[in-house]
């Protein structure tokens, strides 16, 4: 039964993308309503970026004082955006200990780990992105036709994809604290039973 | 005389720093053989847990040394220490610990992953696994859908996934009636005696004495007495 020629080769390698894909997936579906909010979350704050977005695209206007306030209200959803993914994924973590430490008794290393829950807010991160810019974007649809300004479809599509690619960029920030933090959760944290 | 795959010398853990300092072990020096099944017992508090945290390199010691397979686990590189965890010791917990978001079979499969093992044969192990703990009929179950006992087994066929040297227990029973702990110690000790599966397991359980080799009584922190059955 015991292999003593195994516990000398040591395998460097992680078990293949997949299996820390499959775990993220798993972990999503089963928190479904809490992860819907927080990607809602994500949604609103793009949603709200895209729209200022084509707002600036559309002004005929270049008053450098609106231009300023656009920014600054863009950026400051954002920042809300991102520190409410962190403390949710923060608040994930601390909630999960038993199961982070019981990964790592199956042999799970820290980079398996931070690999699953960097791939959790990604997953949030992209759904909530694109739903969001779609529906900034379509919002802004009717404000700019009313206007009478045009904007090539060229336009609004890279205003979609802006969107999505500066909300996913936005996950994977807010994600490092906490992934940080699951990786160094000791495994000795399986056998704890209080919190 | 079985050989040895476990020994610790001197081993010591001390919790905190200064005036709040906990000694949750005190220089425990013994050695444990290949094939048996020992419990260790002890008052609540004594060191129990922490024991079976260092044996399972899980948390390092503050003093000593613990040597798995005639390795000093302290010298292992953290990816070195995973692999360990993964392939050579077994655990099973007092609160089950399966991965709540898989079925009965992915959390046997997982550690086997991590082993390397490729999908379709990691699945097909897996089965023999939860076969021989009599839970193959429900393997696509969740773990919230397993009764406590039944949990218990799946932990039991995941602990037992790469074919460990030791299977660590932290009190297994202490979680189920009477019945169901009857159960999961028979379980044991036929893996124990059928497999020839090392089995250590700490248990405030007196049912869970019966069936072991030897047993070692933990006090303070200090293995006091080491008693042996036959
Ligand atoms: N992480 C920790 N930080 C500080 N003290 C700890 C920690 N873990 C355990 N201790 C202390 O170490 C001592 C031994 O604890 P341990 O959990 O090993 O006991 P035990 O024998 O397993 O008890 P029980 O039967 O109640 O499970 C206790 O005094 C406990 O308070
Ligand atoms: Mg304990």
């Amino acid at each position: 039964m015991p292999n003593d020629a195994r516990t000398t080769a040591i395998k460097d390698t992680d078990p293949p993308f997949w299996v820390a894909w499959n775990q993220a997936l798993a972990s999503i579906r089963v928190r479904f309503w809490r992860q819907a909010i927080t990607t809602a979350g994500v949604g609103l704050g793009i949603a709200f970026f895209t729209s200022m977005q084509i707002q600036r695209l559309a002004e005929t206007s270049t008053d450098p004082g609106a231009q300023v306030r656009s920014v600054w209200l863009a950026g400051t959803a954002l920042l809300m955006c991102l520190v409410g993914i962190t403390n949710s994924m923060l608040m994930s973590v601390t909630e999960r200990y038993r199961e982070i430490g019981t990964f790592k008794c199956l042999g799970a290393s820290d980079s398996f780990i931070v690999k699953v829950f960097v791939l959790e807010s990604l997953l949030l991160g992209f759904m909530g992105s694109l739903l969001g810019s779609v529906i900034g974007a379509g919002a802004m649809w009717a404000v700019v036709n009313l206007q009478g300004s045009r904007l090539g479809f060229g336009s609004w599509m890279q205003v979609v994809a802006l969107g999505t690619g500066v909300g996913l960029l936005m996950t994977v920030v807010a994600a490092i604290a906490p992934a940080i933090q699951a990786a160094r959760m000791p495994a000795a944290a399986a056998l704890r039973v209080d919190v | 005389m079985a050989e040895v795959v476990v020994r610790t010398t001197d081993l010591a853990k001390q919790y905190g720093e200064g005036e709040n300092a906990v000694h949750a072990l005190n220089g425990v020096t013994c050695a444990i053989y290949s094939g048996e099944y020992l419990s260790i017992v002890g008052p609540s508090g004594s060191g129990k847990s922490t024991l079976f945290n260092m044996i399972g390199g899980l948390d390092r010691p503050t003093g000593g040394s613990v040597f798995i397979n005639s390795v000093d686990i302290a010298q292992l590189t953290p990816k070195e220490l995973a692999f360990l965890r993964c392939h050579t010791i077994g655990y099973i917990f007092q609160t089950f610990n399966l991965i709540t978001v898989r079925t009965a079979l992915e959390n046997v499969v997982l550690p086997m992953l991590f082993a390397g093992l490729s999908p379709e044969e990691a699945e097909e192990r897996a089965m023999k696994k939860l076969d021989l703990v009599g839970l193959g009929h429900r393997y696509h179950h969740r773990p919230a859908e397993l009764s406590g006992g039944q949990q218990q087994r799946v932990a039991i066929a995941r602990a037992l996934a790469n074919d460990p040297a030791i299977v660590l227990a932290d009190e297994p029973t202490g979680n189920l009636d009477l019945k169901t702990g009857q159960e999961i110690i028979d379980l044991l000790r036929r893996l124990n005696q059928e497999e020839g599966v090392t089995v250590i397991s700490a248990t405030h359980d007196h049912k869970m004495l019966g069936v072991s080799d030897r047993i070692f009584h933990i006090s303070d922190g200090k293995l006091e007495r080491i008693e042996e059955r036959t």
